[in-house]
């Protein structure tokens, strides 16, 4: 019998994020699957009333939560504090959080306060014979595992992006507050905002349809027997203005761009795909000029359709992993793909 | 900047990202095919945090980088040949299984260990560097529990930046959801951090660095602790590559102008 602790954290605006409601709708169906267990819902911030409101109807059979200013702040000590004070209270067995930056900062640290373990990156919860496991990837999504475990309490933090939200109708719900006051110690930190590209600057748009990668392959010499880096990034840039895209490079134009080549300038590391980038969700990928296991393979694990444009017929990389590759000059189809869509625009 | 910092990098071993991986079952759990034959590199996000202890040891001189590595003591040997010529620093090496299939919380222990055993480190100008997740168990949870062994409640994750300020404050950019960074600002040591790629390049072998280090590097191989772990508790119901393939379609023979119209089609489907 397991007593199940969804843990959240409130957003500046009082509300749940996507992926705390997505733990919310994992928890449902684990409370459902393992007899016996209860749900409880654990939340942090300023103020949590209308968060714990805006699922009240979820089934939680209580509502506990931390509060205050120090609780605001994605800042470790205090998060950790706040989650650590929670599980107790609940007496979780096991917790079930988001698995957003702020969660997987302090989510470990307090497992091992609590003497359990903690499992990131969870991508499944299969429930067999009563049992619950979880499913998730090693060696940076290139082997899936799913396994089990005996210790409690068991912290897990569910990737976002791979359950539907829960979604019901809100109500008022009863919280009971835990009052914690933060040591000296905890408040060594402050959080004094966010950098945020500029909005015409911003490529990485989690929540896109579409995932474009662009490859080294837009910086090296074309048919003319030059480089085109200029019209290679207003080409780019075009593209994502009209689709809405979010942008993916692959390592090697990354790098590229770290090492003061001139490259695609809006290209950062937080744009690169693959074993040492990211592996966004998206439901379509569309990769052009790239050559590689990082954007094919590990970068788009989790795209749901996918298609290519490539110079090379025979790029292996690319067979088995892309529904469609378009062997053809990259420069010349994103020119007309550009024009098609601000035709279809105007119309 | 006069103020003089202990940087400890904490980095593991894995399988060169370019090698083919096939995992195998054994009778002390999973494993990989092969995985002592396999070439081994240093963590791609804990070399990142390596180069950035390194240099901020140079721009804060006096100051002082050790690395804690845990693996199998042949692996890291292989791997010291390289990372020794990149930039100097002090071996502090784990004999152990380095796998992506053991417990982190195993993992930290040991780490947490070594660093305390560290002889001559100040704790209050302590840094715990460290990849903010590895690219074998990939779980991101490892640098946490190390901190909480220590006392050290300042912990930052998927670090691109560490500014540092004439009174020795710090500014630190980690990455977040949706592209953004967040910016906190920490009076100083001791403190964890996780860095993602950070800002700098990897560095050229320097034949004379390599040459410094490596007097340190094998004497320490050879006393390294022998440390066991595993994954108790743990049941490994299903270990398997993904068994995804799809069926391309090659397009060769079509002009821009179709290709264009289908990829257009294509996106506004759905």
């Amino acid at each position: 019998m397991e007593t199940i602790l969804v843990l959240a954290h409130v957003e500046a605006d009082g509300s749940l994020a996507k992926p705390a409601r997505e733990a919310v709708t994992a928890a449902r169906s684990l409370k459902a699957a393992l007899t016996g267990s209860t749900l409880c819902v654990g939340l942090v911030g300023a103020d949590v009333q209308a968060a714990a409101d805006a699922i009240a109807g979820c089934g939680a059979e209580r509502f506990v939560g931390v509060a205050g200013g120090a609780f605001a702040q994605p800042r470790y000590a205090t998060d950790a504090l706040a989650a650590e004070s929670l599980c107790r209270e609940a007496g979780a067995t096991l917790i079930l959080a988001p698995g957003t930056s702020r969660w997987c900062r302090a989510l470990p640290g307090v497992a091992h306060r609590l003497g359990g373990r903690a499992d990131a990156h969870v991508t499944g919860l299969p429930v067999t014979d009563g049992t619950l496991a979880v499913t998730r990837w090693y060696y940076r999504q290139r082997i899936e595992v799913t396994s089990r475990r005996t210790q409690r309490p068991w912290v897990i933090l569910v990737d976002p992006g791979y359950l539907d939200p829960w979604e019901g109708a809100a109500a008022a719900a009863s919280v009971q507050l835990i009052a914690v006051q933060p040591p000296a110690g905890c408040l060594r930190t402050t959080v004094s905002g966010f950098l945020t590209p500029a909005a015409d600057a911003q490529t990485i748009r989690p929540d896109a349809d579409l995932l474009f990668v662009a490859g080294a392959g837009w910086t090296k010499v074309q048919t003319d027997g030059k480089v085109h880096v200029a019209e290679a990034a207003e080409l780019t840039l075009t593209f994502l203005r009209q689709t809405q895209a979010s942008l993916g490079g692959s390592k090697s134009l990354v790098d590229l761009s770290g090492e003061g080549q001139s490259v695609l300038p809006f290209m950062t590391h937080l744009n690169q795909v693959g074993q040492t980038g990211a592996t966004p969700r998206h439901p379509k990928g569309l990769a052009t000029c790239c050559h590689g296991e990082e954007p094919h393979v590990v970068g788009w694990r989790f795209i749901g359709e996918r298609r290519a444009v490539n110079l090379d017929p025979n790029c292996g990389w690319v067979r088995g992993k892309a529904d469609v590759v378009y062997v053809a000059d990259a420069f010349a189809v994103m020119a007309k793909v550009n024009a098609l869509l601000a035709e279809k625009a105007s119309a | 900047m006069s103020q003089t910092y202990h940087i400890v990098v904490c980095a593991g071993i894995v399988p060169d990202p370019l090698q083919t991986l096939e995992p195998v079952t054994g009778p002390a759990g999973p494993g990989l095919k092969n995985e002592l034959m396999l070439p081994a590199v240093l963590d791609p996000w804990a070399a990142h945090a390596l180069y950035e202890a390194a240099h901020l040891a140079k721009t804060a001189p006096g100051s002082k980088v050790w690395l804690v590595s845990l693996g199998p003591k042949a692996k890291l040997q292989q791997v010291m040949m390289t990372i020794a010529q990149k930039v100097p620093f002090e071996f502090v090496p784990l004999d152990g299984p380095g796998g992506g299939f053991t417990e982190s919380s195993d993992v930290a222990a040991a780490l947490a260990g070594a660093i305390q055993a560290i002889s001559g480190l100040d704790r209050s100008r302590l840094l715990v560097f460290g990849g903010w997740e590895s690219a074998s168990r990939a779980a991101g949870s490892t640098l946490q529990q190390v901190g909480e062994r220590l006392g050290i409640l300042d912990q930052f994750q998927g670090v691109d930046q560490l500014n540092i300020d004439a009174a020795g404050a710090f500014q630190i950019l980690e990455r977040v959801e949706g592209g953004k960074h967040q910016i906190s600002a920490c009076p100083g040591p001791p403190a964890v951090l996780g860095w993602a790629t950070g800002s700098l390049p990897e560095p050229p072998n320097n034949p004379q660095v390599g040459m410094a280090n490596m007097r340190t590097v094998m004497p320490a191989l050879q006393r390294a602790t022998v440390v066991k772990m595993g994954a108790d508790g743990v049941t490994f119901a299903r270990v398997a590559l993904p068994a995804q393939r799809r069926e391309t379609r090659v397009v060769k023979d079509l002009a821009p102008d179709a290709i264009a119209r289908e990829i257009v089609e294509w996106i506004r489907e759905g």
